[in-house]
């Protein structure tokens, strides 16, 4: 993920359709890594998982710099949520789960004897497929509610969470309502409120599974926005079916595929180049609509 | 086309012919439905109609007097009776609170560990143990209470007595401790745990995953995860089964019978050896009861029966008007 990307994108403009993913891919160029002070990101070295006897992940090795958004997509059952579940170790409350590998975060290993499994989830935040917030509180005490489940104190309830609703585009929406319950808002608005809730706690990287599936294009809209806009504070892994997606948000792309076997990650290069160059056959079959 | 020129027609009836498959499903079930209420209602009825003749000569006398006796001459007619129940009707629903109060923790610890904290295996193996128990013969528990629990509850009386006493209810005057509304208590509380810890189990495992997760990827530990998603969601279920177990407990018979005296006195100490309950009372006139007092005694029944349906809407207006949803 060293290239020179400004090279890239020139020698690529000359040959791109316009509307084409290539052509979206390139509106939004990818971040250079490095050049923000965030730490050294997160690193996922040799990850294998298995749920029980069958192999689901093989040998997975990518980074995540800080500051980046980093779109993972593959066909369905290629491990893509899998991956990101080793990553907060979420994968382990399946029973029969394991993992071989390290997955390094600012260089130490979350899987390391004696780390506290909830700091990890606290620093690595997800937002799941289908919107979750907790029916039984308000809209408020959901953003807050990690706060309240980790035991964090903060000074200043009110003032957090304005700055996550704003944050995860919803406090407009929102801010005369605070009290009303999470179930009242639409699907579009739960995510909304589900991101928010995972910023409320101040993560370092924000999983997102498949986040926008259950949405309407309108709320996907204001969705990838959001993610955009926090891409300038945090590290965002996002999985999607969506490639009109893939190509809109992130600045990376990995592309994972099961040949019956377990998932493996065929290529990762920046989006732009993905979409219009990419170096394996399986994964311009795949950008292309060949299958998938 | 301006407005005024539609003709609003009237709505359309709506029908719908049901294939005669369902209609014929539909008639099952609806009679497997109704059977129920109309067998409870035929209960009811039964009990009012043999008890009127003692509910109109007592009035309310019969559930706010505390005696029972019945005179009758040679020839068996009846020279006097008083039939008054309070005393019963306080022992019912003071055993039965003890029982509840007791079990319902324990249920709800031994469900969330069950779900939450046991391996798998002990999971099977206590699972068929607690179901097994939930179908125990209540005689068994009676006798158990009987032999085992009132000779070793006795340190556990005292020790309430001793440091509880300044509460009226922990009270004694006389210091024995064997038989008592408490021993009662604790045999149905042993009876109505399997009942609850089956349902509250059953509800806690239905918590929705997608809100485990969420709890757990926000930092959550195992505990905080169960107190925000687990017990909201479940909250409505433990205390219906919490009601199935106080049912239970109001209308327990034989274990009652085998660790409690009869007396007709009010009480409300629970370390105090007297009491008793509706059912055990029943039981206990039933074998050598007059014509009369047999009507004394289905009456005694009927308020019985009263008496839970009274309490299970009650507790029910409670979770209603208390309760926040969790689903």
């Amino acid at each position: 993920m060293t290239t020179s990307h400004e090279n890239e994108k020139e020698k690529m403009q000359t040959s791109v359709k316009p509307n084409s993913l290539a052509s979206v891919a390139q509106a939004n160029p990818a971040k250079v890594p490095g050049t923000r002070a965030m730490g050294t990101g997160l690193e996922t070295r040799g990850v294998h998982a298995w749920f029980g006897k069958h192999h689901a992940l093989s040998d997975i090795s990518l980074d995540f710099a800080a500051g980046t958004v980093t779109a993972l997509i593959g066909p369905s059952g290629c491990g893509k949520s899998t991956f990101i579940r080793t990553i907060n170790r979420m994968h382990e409350f399946i029973p029969g789960a394991a993992m071989a590998g390290e997955v390094l975060l600012d260089g130490k290993d979350v899987y390391a004897p004696g780390t506290d499994v909830t700091k990890i989830r606290l620093q690595i935040g997800m937002v799941f497929q289908k919107p979750n917030p907790f029916p039984s509180m308000t809209i408020g005490e959901n953003v807050l509610s990690g706060l309240k489940l980790a035991q964090i104190k903060v000074d200043n309830k009110d003032d957090l969470l304005e700055e996550c609703l704003e944050r995860a585009g919803l406090w407009s929406e929102v801010k005369d309502r605070l009290g009303a319950h999470g179930g009242s808002l639409s699907g579009g608005q739960q995510q909304r409120l589900c991101i928010a809730r995972a910023l409320a706690v101040r993560p370092q990287v924000l999983l997102m599974d498949e986040p926008c599936s259950a949405l309407d294009p309108g709320s996907t809209l204001r969705i990838e926005e959001t993610i955009r806009h926090l891409s300038d504070t945090m590290t965002i892994i996002i999985v999607t079916h969506n490639m009109q997606q893939a190509a809109r948000v992130s600045d990376y792309t990995a592309f994972f595929l099961s040949d019956g076997g377990p998932g493996q990650m065929i290529e990762v290069a920046p989006t732009s180049e993905i979409f219009s160059r990419p170096q394996d056959q399986r994964t311009e079959n795949y950008v292309t609509g060949r299958f998938g | 086309m301006t407005l005024q020129e539609v003709t609003i027609p009237a709505p359309r009836e709506i029908t719908t012919e049901p294939r005669r498959s369902d209609k014929v499903f539909r008639a099952v079930v609806t009679s497997g439905g109704v059977s129920s209420l109309v067998i409870l209602g035929l209960i009811a009825l039964f009990l009012g109609y043999r008890g009127f003749e003692v509910l109109r000569q007592e009035g309310m006398g019969f559930i706010t007097h505390s005696d029972w006796s019945i005179t009758t001459d040679d020839a068996g007619n009846v020279v006097e009776s008083h039939f008054g129940l309070a005393a019963m009707l306080v022992g019912t629903i003071l055993c039965s609170l003890i029982a509840v109060v007791i079990a319902l923790p324990v249920s709800v610890f031994c469900a969330l560990f069950l779900n939450f904290y046991a391996p798998t295996w002990l999971k099977k193996i206590m699972v068929t143990i607690i179901d097994m128990m939930a179908a125990f013969p209540s005689i068994l528990f009676g006798i158990w209470g009987f032999l085992v629990l009132m000779p070793s509850v006795e340190y556990w009386a005292k020790l309430l007595h001793r440091y509880l006493g300044f509460i009226p209810a922990f009270d004694m005057q006389v210091p024995v401790y064997t038989r008592s509304p408490f021993v009662a208590g604790v045999v149905l509380a042993i009876m109505i745990i399997p009942i609850i810890t089956s349902v509250s189990r059953e509800i806690f495992s239905q918590a929705p995953l997608d809100r485990i997760q969420a709890a757990y990827a926000l930092g959550a530990t195992r505990w905080a995860m169960i107190k925000a998603v687990v017990i909201p969601h479940g909250r409505s279920g433990v205390i219906g089964g919490a009601m199935l177990g106080l049912g239970r407990a109001m209308g327990e018979t034989v274990a009652v019978f085998t660790v409690l005296n009869i007396v007709f006195q009010i009480n409300w100490q629970m370390l105090l050896g007297a009491g008793g309950n509706v059912a055990s009372l029943i039981i206990l006139k039933f074998g050598d009861a007059s014509p009369y007092e047999i009507k004394a005694l289905m009456a005694a029944g009927l308020v019985l029966f009263l008496l839970t349906l009274i309490v299970n809407g009650l507790a029910n207006l409670i979770v209603k008007t208390t309760g926040k949803s969790g689903r």
